[in-house]
């Protein structure tokens, strides 16, 4: 398994030529190619702005500029779920490379995870616009940290991503489990709702929400980003970094190990 | 010209006498072999109505995913191989489909793993498994190039460096830039060969990827393929075509249902192949045969309403007539007042048979019985390909002979000196009946036989012929 693992940085060219015709083959067709990219979070960012200004402006007591709020936690989230989404079924798509060509197999969901932030990065710009537009209190320290947390969304993006794609080689049904955990696990992560001013009535679930391992990341992000302050979070952040290391080398464990099967059973 | 097919042959039986050469542990000394399989065997899953792990934490912890299985729910698609590629070396893999061919491919190439034994290969790989595996169809086919060529192992630098090449050769330097979903099937394969050659490796694992192109192109991989043996390359050729064995490897592997079966000198080793392939259509002709009469014998006109209650007013129909001649399937119908209980074909050295060698003689062997004597009948052969068309078909009573007395056990025998007839599969129409046609015992189609032939000429017939030059016209001896 080490061995493996210390092969993978020899295929960086290869993984960075295969997220690079991703990216491409995504937009290939449209008129407006990457400016997607744009587009998209930018009419959501709109779209929310409107609704939560003039349509039901008080919704979420305690925060000014709620869109912007949210806007922090949806594009870490999105980010992650379509990771997760297309991880899962990325082995039986390219089913034709595991079982044509001599491949490591662990390049295709890290291809995926690679790919879908780099959609990310491609949507921060609107973010970041919006950001000043409405003076948020971003400061050099807190924006520092800032890598630190892709990083660990990153490695624990890629944790679950190698697992859940290698086991639905054997287990189909993990596809449509997916799609309703991830919608339960979305509602579970405070991204629509700030963690600090959670209603009485959600106090008894308040606690639980530290068990979810999305809603460090979060929190972090709504610091940096959003929130005055200092960057009280970093200790969960730097406890979820470590954890996401085991994660990720149990993870390539599994891998590693139903990795033989690959190539009959896709 | 027929003795030179009948030596052949014979060479070839000879070979067949001693094929099964076990694999004899081969030595060498000098430097590491390129490709060295030993002992090894590959056990596939069957895909059966039982889960396929039974829960999730046995399949993370099982030791092996194979050995708790059944024997009943596995497939051994090789057994305890070993071979040995010498550097430099061309090894040709022959064997039907399903003898393991290109899964003993997938073991070198390291796509799968062995159940048992090893598998080691010295050098860069580059398997010519599927052309084009990999290629995105979205994006341009020089982008495709690219990924393409990284995937196989080289650099971008390498493959920038290689570009030129590569297209020059797939001859694509007009569409590279075109998506490649808009590209033929056949462009997608040149184009996924040309980058598979070009990766430039040590071992060059082929599985029946030379049909991609037209004539010129299947030549060009062919140069490209005797560049690569003399610059010193080694190469596992897996294929169905027994020519290519014969002319490029320097050595043969014949697989038969996961083992090995023959090993050694390509010539050798293919006679002793065909052979074995002729012997076994030999036995699934035979078990047509019998099919075919087994379900004709229901169509059995009873002798008591004979092809009269078919054809009252005109019993000549009935048996030859043309209308039916020509479309009528396989059948047998007659009074049975003569029957016939067997026909056999028999070759040079008169053992019963169905495959014959094309101009080689032929004997059918027509065994009739007459309970009652009878002194009106006529003995009809005919020689159909599997179109339908008619070869060549006569009687008794065309070649004049005049029918006096046949009683008892008898046997008709029609001799073909020499089967001049192209390769294919051939029906007999055998028929015994009355000189206006009323049938006794008919055989519509029934009795197959296969032509073998080396050369691969076409049409029906083959003339006894030669060929002569006169002038400045000179040949090469072709090679093999």
């Amino acid at each position: 398994m080490l061995h493996n693992l210390a092969q993978l940085p020899r295929y960086r060219a290869l993984i960075q030529s295969l997220v690079a015709r991703e990216l491409k083959a995504r937009y290939r067709g449209s008129v407006l190619g990457f400016f997607w990219s744009f587009i998209n979070p930018l009419t959501l960012l709109l779209i929310y702005t409107f609704v939560f200004k003039y349509v039901m402006p008080s919704a979420v007591p305690g925060i000014d500029n709620y869109p912007l709020f949210m806007f922090c936690g949806l594009l870490p989230w999105t980010w992650f779920a379509s990771s997760l989404t297309e991880a899962s079924g990325v082995l039986i798509s390219g089913g034709n490379l595991i079982k044509k060509v001599l491949f490591p197999a662990e390049i295709l969901p890290i291809v995926t995870v690679t790919a879908n932030m780099i959609h990310f990065f491609l949507a921060l710009p609107i973010l970041v616009v919006f950001l000043i537009y409405y003076r948020a209190p971003l400061t050099v320290g807190e924006l520092l940290c800032f890598p630190l947390v892709v990083l660990v969304q990153y490695i624990f993006t890629l944790a679950c991503a190698l697992i859940l794609s290698a086991l639905t080689v054997h287990f189909r049904d993990i596809k449509d489990i997916l799609s309703n955990v991830l919608s339960l696990w979305f509602f579970a992560t405070p991204i629509i709702y700030p963690y600090l001013h959670m209603p009485a009535s959600a106090q008894a679930f308040k606690k639980y929400l530290n068990l979810n391992p999305f809603t460090h990341l979060v929190i972090s992000y709504q610091e940096i980003l959003f929130f005055a302050g200092p960057f009280g979070h970093w200790k969960w952040l730097a406890a979820l970094g470590v954890g996401s290391v085991g994660l990720f080398l149990f993870a390539y464990w599994v891998f590693d190990r139903l990795r033989d099967s690959f190539a009959e059973e896709v | 010209m027929a003795d030179d097919w009948a030596s052949l042959f014979a060479d070839r039986k000879k070979a067949a006498a001693q094929p099964a050469a076990a694999p004899a542990p081969r030595t060498f000394t000098g430097p590491r072999p390129a490709i060295e399989v030993s002992r090894v065997s590959k056990i596939y899953r069957r895909y059966s109505q039982r889960k396929q792990f039974a829960t999730l934490k046995s399949a993370l912890l099982s030791r092996s995913l194979i050995q708790n299985l059944r024997p009943d729910e596995t497939f051994t698609a090789l057994n305890d191989i070993s071979l040995t590629v010498p550097k430099g070396r061309t090894l040709g893999v022959i064997g039907r489909n399903g003898s393991g061919k290109s899964t003993l491919l997938k073991l070198v190439a390291g796509i799968t793993k062995p159940s048992d034994g090893t598998v080691s290969v010295d050098g860069r790989i580059s398997a010519l498994i599927e052309l084009g595996a990999g290629f995105h169809p979205e994006i341009s086919g020089r982008e495709n190039v690219f990924i393409n060529g990284i995937m196989l192992g080289l650099t971008k630098r390498e493959v920038t460096d290689r570009f030129e090449e590569i297209v020059e050769f797939a001859e694509m330097k007009d569409f590279i830039d075109a998506p490649v979903k808009t590209y033929s099937s056949g462009m997608y394969m040149r184009l996924g060969f040309a980058v598979a050659i070009h990766v430039d490796p040590e071992v060059l694992l082929v599985d029946e990827v030379l049909a991609v192109g037209d004539e010129g192109f299947t030549h060009k991989c062919l140069d490209k393929f005797a560049e690569f043996k003399r610059r010193g390359k080694t190469i596992l050729l897996v294929t169905h075509s027994l020519g290519m064995v014969e002319r490029f490897c320097d050595e043969a592997v014949w697989l038969d249902a996961g083992r090995i079966k023959g090993s050694g000198d390509p010539k050798r080793i293919v006679g002793a192949y065909i052979t074995d392939v002729e012997r076994q259509e030999e036995r699934e002709l035979a078990a047509t045969d019998a099919k075919a009469k087994e379900s004709a014998s229901v169509d059995i006109v009873s002798p008591d309403e004979p092809a009269s209650a078919v054809l009252p007013d005109n019993p000549v129909e009935a048996a030859t007539g043309p209308a039916d001649m020509f479309r009528a399937a396989e059948g047998r119908w007659g009074s049975r007042e003569v029957e016939i209980t067997a026909v056999t074909l028999s070759g040079t050295d008169g053992t019963p048979g169905h495959v014959f060698h094309s101009g080689e003689r032929l004997d059918v062997t027509i065994q009739m019985r007459a309970p009652l004597p009878i002194d009106d009948f006529v003995v009809g052969f005919g020689l159909f390909n599997a179109e339908g068309v008619c070869c060549y078909g006569t009687n008794t009573s065309i070649e004049e002979l005049t029918p006096e007395r046949l009683a008892g056990d008898v046997e008709a025998i029609f001799t073909i000196d020499a089967l001049d007839l192209v390769e294919g599969t051939y029906k007999l129409d055998v028929a015994i009946h009355k000189i206006d046609g009323y049938p006794y015992d008919y055989h519509r189609l029934l009795h197959t036989f296969r032509v073998k032939s080396r050369t691969k000429d076409v049409g029906i017939y083959r003339p006894r012929h030669s060929w002569r030059f006169t002038g400045d016209v000179r040949f090469t001896k072709t090679p093999g």
